[in-house]
């Protein structure tokens, strides 16, 4: 046994962190870099010794969180087996059929989901009045089609049996006419003092309708006042914009028009307004295909390694500290402030030229963004770059602020304090949000907000916050309610409902009209009535409805505007604050439960992080040699097996412990907290999963800050990982890349290594596939690793949530995964993402091997998989290359919550226990598809079948469609040089192939 | 030593060894026939109703096309169940007092849905499209028998697999002009075979291969 | 009954100890069965089969009730211990055959002695064994579906996939199993129905034996079915392994896909199959005093045979690195490696030294007729056996092609549990099977006396 291994030796792991790898050779793990001896016993080695060893079953830690159904054969039986007579069942048919409603046909409807106050327009799939799926709305510039993993997931929360059902007042069940009265009388109090009582804080508002609203309430009560606190809101980009201009600006960009892009600790591609839009712009410019042989370049600057970092041409990790210094620099050299030209931290002078020479040459056609998380001065700098490089108007736009009173959010919260500690507050509403939970540590929310005398939270769960108030106000969900709020670019978006609210729910609009003078109002007479007094000219009736109908108002863009940079924008760069051998912590919200709003949402606790693919958990994310020094390394980055070590957090005289991630590409010497972890009132899902870094957050440091203090400790720590091993030997010949200039050299070169044999060598005659050829491409030069797909997949395919103790055990059943590898050195490889849904192979290992023939070849090339006739020998997984089949070990699926049976798609089978499932290319739309188009007596048209993975792409990056037709977009991506099939030399002829992924590095820093 | 056993039990013995090999063989036939039985399948056993509605009467007497209340049929996969209203549409006028639609106004009263029981149920996994069958020439009558002679509505076929691959197999022995489609009593104009061979070029019905594939009813 | 002295060597071309007679080789074999008293130990080891098939039930319960998930199956390893324990059951099995069928064809008359119980485990090991492929199904109660029989769906079992090839391969083997060994029973069930007192066991052996009268008919008939039998249960001894090997050489799984796993296989279950008989014999002759029928010579011949085998299963082994280096294939290469170095090191390590290193000390005839260090290696044999099956499903599973779907698996109690059940169950029936029947071939041990001979010299 290896445990009582040598200590790792630093000056080895050192030495090879810094990526002395040769060519395109991916390493193993730690080991193999520091080649010590000890490290030499471990090479080949992923797992621990003594693998046939004993793991506890799940009885052993059977819990609420475990999703486990304990379930007999008989009702197995009536399940999924066709050999049982059918239980009589009844149909209730309309009394009155609304006429535009077809029963067994889906609609569709524009609506807006909102995140930090900002719109993406969304279309909802409604079968009979269930909404069922989220799409993205392609009339909407904010989505372009695309829609994000929590977009996709919010349908589950909507129909979460643990939402807040009931108003109730101290605990006990009332009805919303007591609240009306209750309130009533504290507001007859307060018209008095002109209502210097009331205090309301919400999150980020941007909608129109409510800030007439509220103009309306501040006539009536002069002194009340309103706050808004977002966790996770662009206080330093506010904060920037006022220091570069004098007055808060929204900000957007449009990077069709950039050729050169320097993102400073920005995650633009997938997170912050508008990222399904960028996203979309910045990958097109990256396609080379059908001709187009340039290619944008992008240098990232960040701490941990993102999606964007990801797909970085250069990355460069550094301290978020160290990126204000960068910022400083790049600043200097483009001569728009006089900073330092050099530092002893090399790296950054080391690239500045290159960059600074690369952004000027693209004068006009270059952007350098700000990341949300950055301190106002690197935005400030940011700003002057651009107006320096003459970017604004052309990839730069400046709008006034989206939000209603753009105030600074930290300064309002505080105000707030200052108030409710005089006792100066009778009446605080609390619309939304979770203040108590996720405001700063030190304002001790929790305690503070009790000194208001009359609390009421209006809350979709009853959560941290509700716990303190007396009233207790069940929110309708957006898909329960009508709204409206702006876009990034400021586009009005309309929010309309798809279902009346499950419960006795009322929305935050409906809430503030009861401190108007029409208090009883419906949301839908509220948005309307205001929209009719905001329009101009006649048919008001034909403008709203189709504005309802394409769910935005059409021009209602803010109008831009060139704000003068003022001239002490930009003071000199203020003292960097010393490490003083103690640690950066940096703050984030978390990539699938973002500020902690969606921890009770199973999907997205299940979803794998992109890059890390930890689910269910937040950890103390830091580098490999930084764990090191602190001798909680692990032996091997794999952490399904056993536990990981965890350290004790000491940061401003407040500990917390924590499990440690190492991540290869993060900064030495910082450590990541993702926020949104340790609810302890979240609902069954999320209360209790991971730890609290809100304990950590300061009003002083929302973001970062120098001065943690990180010690090994005790215990040790599961992590449920769905991906073990980010190690690839490039002899398997699984991810092909290369640069753009080796790519226009010999376009051959990239995928050289991956052919499949020739298609005659074989005894059997070719098979023609007569009719349609279904088939995907996937363009890794696109996939940012987002993870949307695999959220749409699982709502389009009733894929079951197993749990953290199942995934613990290698039984997630997402159908589709984004795998992720490192190339290159620990603290900076290139990090490659590759989508992996089910190859349809041609020749599939899986069908001949199925001995009661539960997956067979369909004449359209799918691999068609029967969940009513497998019986469950799971020799169809072993024996598939790819590992893309899933098994329902337990009854996974949830057969008996109501709300639940809500969402399931009518169109897909719900897979019960014992039964092997896959990726069958939805399927279900195929043949809708078809069935269209044969009742029409046409072929199905190119783009009519858009798989679920597909449509949410924010990149484009997967491609679906009919190979046989050689006009057809995927039948191009598949002509392209780039393409390739995963482990085509296995001659099963994946009809899911991969378009090889390019970098377009700068000459000058590569050498 | 005296015999234990009588003499006749050799003959015995004999009978049962060779006896066993029919046994085994009914068995089998037995199971068989239950599986494909009406008490197993349902199959033209009338099925009590709320109200005791008589496709007789009214697809049959009143010569009611089949779509006037099964809307869905030409453009969903669900032929639908018509609304309470649907039924009113006529008896508000007549029969508005009969005790026996007291149900059918009771529902439009209260706005409660009818609970009828369904007659024609086929297992949650597969996946019929009442359009495309229908618009590409199958007869309700194929599926669902005379309709018009039903007082009380059973269901017709076993709605078995190896019933569902017939046609799929087969499809020109069934298929009938779309104008046909919903004529009861259909007789082809000559051979059907032929017939069925015409309009399956007519209609573009997909291959063999392609109608018997798993995925064309099973998702 | 044979007293001490009598229990000597045999004769050099005798295989059974001199002094007995017609009358007590029946003596000694039937009271076993016939005493009224039953000894402790088999008391003893009858209970503990018997608490271990509770056992088994138990698990099979909450199996059934929960799912194969209690076992600790994930992706990417399918397979665990349900199809490692049926390989090496069915394994087990072929001695049986073996030393009953072609030892017969091959006149091999000192099987005589040993062939009636390696019959009955045999029969018991395959019955341990097909608990398996039907407890490992996701949906067991739908094990129907994979044979071939008229249904109202219209879809028959895949005929491509060997585990259809298992089914047929399995029950066939089952089926003639039970045959020949009830064939060969009959004589013996006779000579118990005429010397037992009780009515009641009178009455069952009368039942069991059809008649059996001895006539010079009923022999000639029996010389007939038994050398039939013998004849189909042969090609079974070879052809049973090779389809279960096909398993896995059908797979792509590196590991699994070579072409020389069916001999492999078949070595490996004979290798077993002996230590099993082994294992069994050599504990029951000499509690039982059997020293004079089950004599060393046996075990000499049974412990040459597992030497053979385990050669042959060395050599696989061998062979097996040999083609994966050969090859120049990555993938096969990674197998081996993994195998060697992986989380499975452990157990690949062990049963080479269990199946290589431990049977090369059977070239000494002092070990191999020396019982207890026989019955040692045996074990150690079954061990090794076991863990070659395991290693060859599970570590070939644990890391295949992808490293972004490798894991380990790593076994639940239940798991285990199932496992030593199906060793409760096997003893439950062997204990049950000794108590009851003639556990030695009463009249073909006769065949074996010098009397026997003498007469056909005579006759001749």
């Amino acid at each position: 046994m290896p445990s009582e291994r040598k200590k790792l030796d630093l000056a080895a792991v050192r030495a090879l962190l810094n990526g002395k790898t040769n060519g395109r050779d991916y390493w193993r793990n730690l080991e193999d870099l520091a080649s010590t001896p000890e490290f030499e016993e471990l090479m080949e080695r992923e797992f621990p010794r003594q693998a046939i060893g004993w793991s506890e079953d799940e009885d052993s830690v059977e819990g609420r969180r475990n999703f486990l159904k304990m379930m007999g054969a008989s009702l197995a039986l009536a399940g999924l087996t066709a050999c049982t007579r059918q239980p009589t069942e009844h149909i209730a048919p309309y009394v009155r059929q609304p006429e535009e409603l077809v029963p067994g046909r889906p609609l569709f409807y524009a609506t807006a989901t909102t995140l930090n106050g900002v719109a993406t327009g969304v279309l909802a799939e409604s079968h009979e009045g269930r909404p069922t799926k989220i799409e993205g709305n392609p009339e909407h510039p904010g989505s372009l089609g695309a829609a994000d993993a929590f977009m996709q997931a919010s349908v589950l929360t909507m129909y979460d049996p643990d939402r807040s059902k009931t108003l109730s007042y101290n605990g006990e069940i009332r009805g919303w006419g007591d609240f009306f009265s209750t309130l009533g009388e504290i507001l007859a109090v307060q018209r008095t003092k002109s209502g210097a009582g009331i205090r309301i804080l919400t999150e980020t508002i941007t909608s129109p309708t409510m800030a007439n609203q509220i103009a309306a309430i501040q006539k009536l009560y002069p002194a009340a006042k309103f706050h808004q606190w977002e966790p996770a809101g662009t206080h330093s980009a506010r904060a920037g914009a006022t220091q570069a201009f004098g007055q808060p600006v929204n900000t957007y960009y449009d990077l069709s028009k950039a050729n050169v892009i320097v993102a400073l600790d920005s995650d633009f591609l997938a997170s912050g307004h508008g990222s399904l839009r960028y996203a979309r712009q910045f990958s097109a410019r990256r396609r080379v295909q059908g001709g187009q042989t340039s290619m944008n370049r992008l240098y990232a600057v960040e701490p941990l390694p993102s999606s964007t970092g990801a797909r970085a041409d250069h990355r460069l990790p550094l301290r978020a500290n160290d990126i204000e210094e960068f910022a400083w620099a790049l600043a200097t050299n483009l001569k728009v402030a006089n900073g330092p030209t050099k530092g002893e931290n090399w790296d950054i002078y080391k690239w500045i030229p290159g960059i600074g020479k690369d952004l000027q040459q693209n004068a006009g056609a270059s952007l350098v963004i700000a990341g949300d998380y950055q301190p106002p001065i690197v935005h400030a700098l940011a700003h002057a770059m651009n107006e320096k490089l003459g970017n604004v108007g052309k990839t730069v736009f400046y709008t006034d602020p989206l939000e209603v009173n753009a105030q600074d959010q930290l300064a309002s919260l505080q105000d707030l304090v200052k108030d409710l500690d005089a006792g100066a507050v009778d009446l605080l509403l609390i619309l939304g949000g979770n203040p108590a939970f996720n405001a700063p540590v030190e304002l001790g929310m929790g305690d503070r907000l009790q000194k208001a005398h009359m609390r009421a939270h209006l809350s979709l769960y009853d959560d941290e916050t509700s716990e303190i108030c007396q009233w207790r106000l069940p929110e309708t969900h957006y898909l329960e309610t009508w709204g409206d709020a702006r876009a990034f670019d400021g586009t009005v978006t309309l929010q309309q409902p798809l279902i009346q609210p499950l419960y006795e729910g009322r929305s935050a609009l409906q809430l503030l009209q009861m401190l108007t003078v029409d208090p009883e109002a419906s949301p839908y007479a509220i948005v309307k009535g205001y929209w009719g007094s905001q329009h101009k000219g006649a048919d008001f009736e034909n403008w709203w409805r189709k504005s309802v109908h394409d769910g935005l108002i059409a021009d209602s863009a803010l109008p831009t505007k060139t704000p003068a940079l003022h001239g002490g924008a930009i003071s000199s760069p203020s003292e960097k604050p010393k490490m003083a051998g103690k640690l950066e912590v940096i703050f984030r919200p978390d990539p699938s439960i973002y500020d902690g709003r969606f921890a009770n949402n199973g999907w997205l606790q299940e979803l794998p992080k992109p890059v890390t693919k930890i689910t269910w958990d937040n950890a103390a994310i830091m580098s490999p040699a930084t764990a090191h020094q602190l001798g909680v390394l692990k032996e091997t980055l794999n952490a399904g097996d056993e536990g990981v070590p965890m350290v004790e957090l000491n940061y401003r005289g407040r500990t917390i412990k924590a499990p440690v991630w190492a991540q290869p590409g993060q900064v030495d010497g910082c450590v990541v907290l993702h926020l949104g972890y340790g609810r302890t009132r979240a609902g069954r899902t999320g209360t209790g999963m991971g730890f609290n870094p809100y304990g950590f957050r300061t009003a002083n440091a929302l973001w970062h800050d120098v001065g943690l203090i990180a010690k090994q400790t005790s215990g040790s720590y599961e992590i449920a990982t769905t991906q073990n091993d980010h190690v690839l030997d490039t002899r398997r010949q699984i991810i092909q890349s290369g640069t753009l200039a080796e790519y226009l050299k010999d376009p051959e070169s990239i995928r050289a290594g991956a052919e499949g044999p020739p298609r005659g060598l074989t005894m059997y005659p070719e098979w023609k596939y007569e009719g349609y050829a279904w088939g995907m491409a996937i363009d890794l030069n696109a996939c940012t690793g987002c993870s949307a797909c695999i959220a749409a997949c699982q709502a389009e395919n009733n894929i079951a949530v197993v749990g953290k103790d199942q995934v613990r055990r290698g039984r997630a059943m997402h159908w589709l995964r984004v795998d992720s590898y490192y190339h290159g050195g620990v603290n900076n490889p290139e990090i490659h993402n590759q989508p992996v849904p089910c190859m349809q192979c041609e020749n599939a290992p899986c069908e001949l091997v199925c001995p009661v023939q539960a997956t067979n070849h369909s004449a359209e090339g799918l691999n068609d998989m029967v969940y009513n006739r497998c019986v469950g020998t799971r020799y169809c997984s072993n024996n598939c290359p790819y590992k893309v089949r899933r098994f329902n070990f337990y009854l996974f699926s949830d057969y008996e919550t109501p709300s639940l049976k809500l969402l399931h798609n009518p169109d897909v089978t719900v897979r019960s226990r014992g039964v092997m499932e896959k990726c069958t290319y939805c399927v279900q739309r195929i043949n809708h598809a078809k069935i269209e188009a044969e009742k029409e007596g046409r072929t199905v048209r190119e783009g009519e079948i858009q798989t679920a993975c597909q449509a949410t792409c924010p990149t484009e990056a997967i491609v679906f469609g009919d190979t046989n037709d050689p006009n057809s977009r995927v039948s191009k991506m598949k002509a392209e040089k780039l393409n390739y099939g995963l482990l085509a030399d296995l001659n099963t002829r994946p009809r899911t192939t991969y378009l090889a992924s390019l970098r377009n590095p700068n000459p000058e820093l590569e050498a | 030593m005296s015999q234990i056993f009588h003499h006749s039990t050799n003959t015995f013995a004999r009978i049962t060894i060779f006896g066993a090999i029919f046994v085994i063989a009914f068995l089998t036939w037995a199971f068989d026939e239950l599986n494909r039985s009406a008490y197993e399948t349902r199959a033209t056993v009338p099925r009590e109703q709320p109200v005791p509605f008589s496709h007789a009467h009214h697809a049959g007497g009143m010569g009611i096309d089949c779509r006037y209340c099964h809307t869905g049929v030409e453009t969903s996969s669900f032929a639908n169940i018509p609304p309470t209203k649907t039924c009113m549409n006529c008896h508000s006028q007549i029969w508005s007092t009969s005790p026996t639609l007291e149900p059918v106004r009771a529902s439009f009263r209260t706005g409660d849905s009818i609970l009828w029981t369904r007659v024609n149920d086929l297992p949650d996994f597969v996946y019929f499209n009442h359009s495309i069958h229908v618009n590409k020439g199958v007869g309700c009558e194929i599926c669902h028998g005379r309709v018009d002679k039903m007082p009380l509505t059973w269901q017709e076929a076993s709605l078995q697999m190896d019933w569902c691959l017939e046609c799929h197999r087969h499809p020109e022995r069934v298929l009938r002009p779309r104008e046909f489609v919903t004529t009861m009593g259909y007789t082809p104009a000559g051979d059907q075979e032929e017939i069925g061979r015409r309009l399956m070029n007519e209609y573009h019905i997909r291959s063999t291969r392609e109608l018997t594939s798993c995925s064309t009813c099973h998702r | 009954m044979p007293d001490e002295t009598q229990i000597a060597e045999p004769r050099p071309n005798e295989i059974i100890a001199p002094g007995y007679t017609f009358g007590t080789v029946t003596d000694q074999i039937a009271s076993v069965v016939l005493t009224g008293k039953t000894p402790g130990f088999w008391l003893a080891a009858f209970t503990i089969g018997f608490a271990l098939l509770m056992l088994f039930l138990l698990s099979v319960a909450v199996l059934l009730a929960k799912g194969v998930g209690v076992w600790g199956i994930r992706t990417p390893v399918m397979w665990g211990f349900a199809i490692t324990n049926f390989v090496w059951w069915i394994g087990i099995g072929h001695a049986g055959t073996l030393i009953s069928a072609i030892l017969l064809l091959l006149n091999q008359r000192w099987r005589n002695s040993i062939n009636r119980f390696a019959e009955a485990m045999t029969l018991f090991a395959v019955a341990c064994a097909g608990m398996f492929p039907l407890l490992h199904l996701g949906r067991p109660w739908l094990f129907y579906w994979l044979f071939p029989y008229p249904n109202t769906m219209n879809v028959q079992p895949q005929f491509r996939s060997p585990l259809v090839w298992d089914v047929f391969a399995v029950s066939t083997y089952a089926t003639v199993s039970l045959l020949f060994w009830y064939v060969g029973l009959m004589p013996d069930l006779a000579t118990l129905r005429d010397r037992t007192q009780s009515r009641f066991a009178r009455f069952a052996y009368g039942i069991l034996a059809m008649g059996w009268r001895g006539s010079a008919r009923h022999w000639s008939v029996y010389e007939t079915a038994s050398l039939l039998l013998a004849g189909l249960a042969t090609p079974l001894v070879l052809s049973v392994h090779t389809v279960v090997s096909f398993d896995f050489t059908i797979a792509i799984v590196p590991g699994w896909h070579s072409t020389f796993f069916p001999p492999y296989f078949v070595a490996g279950a004979i290798y077993s199959g002996f230590a099993m008989v082994l294992a069994l014999a050599i504990p029951l002759r000499s509690v039982y005093g059997l020293q004079g029928l089950i004599t060393d010579k046996h075990l000499d011949n049974c412990g040459k045979v597992m030497l053979a085998t385990g050669l042959i299963v060395a050599y696989a082994y061998i062979l097996e690195t040999f083609t994966a280096w050969y090859s120049g294939n990555v993938f096969e290469e990674a197998a081996i490696w993994h195998r060697m170095t992986g989380p499975y090191a452990v157990a690949y390590w062990a049963l080479l030294t269990c199946n290589i290193v431990a049977p090369q000390f059977l070239w000494i005839r002092k070990v191999r007729n020396t019982p207890v260090l026989l019955f040692i290696a045996s074990i150690v044999v079954l061990i090794g056996m076991w863990l070659e099956r395991f290693v060859i499903i599970v570590s070939s599973l644990a890391q295949d092609f992808l490293p972004s779907s490798w894991g380990i698996f790593q076994a639940t109690r239940w798991d285990w549990a199932t496992y030593v059940g199906t060793i409760g169950l096997f003893l439950f029936l062997f204990f049950a099977f000794i108590r009851l029947l003639p556990m030695i071939s009463i009249f073909e041990v006769r065949t074996l006396l010098p009397q026997a001979k003498v007469e056909e010299e005579v006759r001749s």
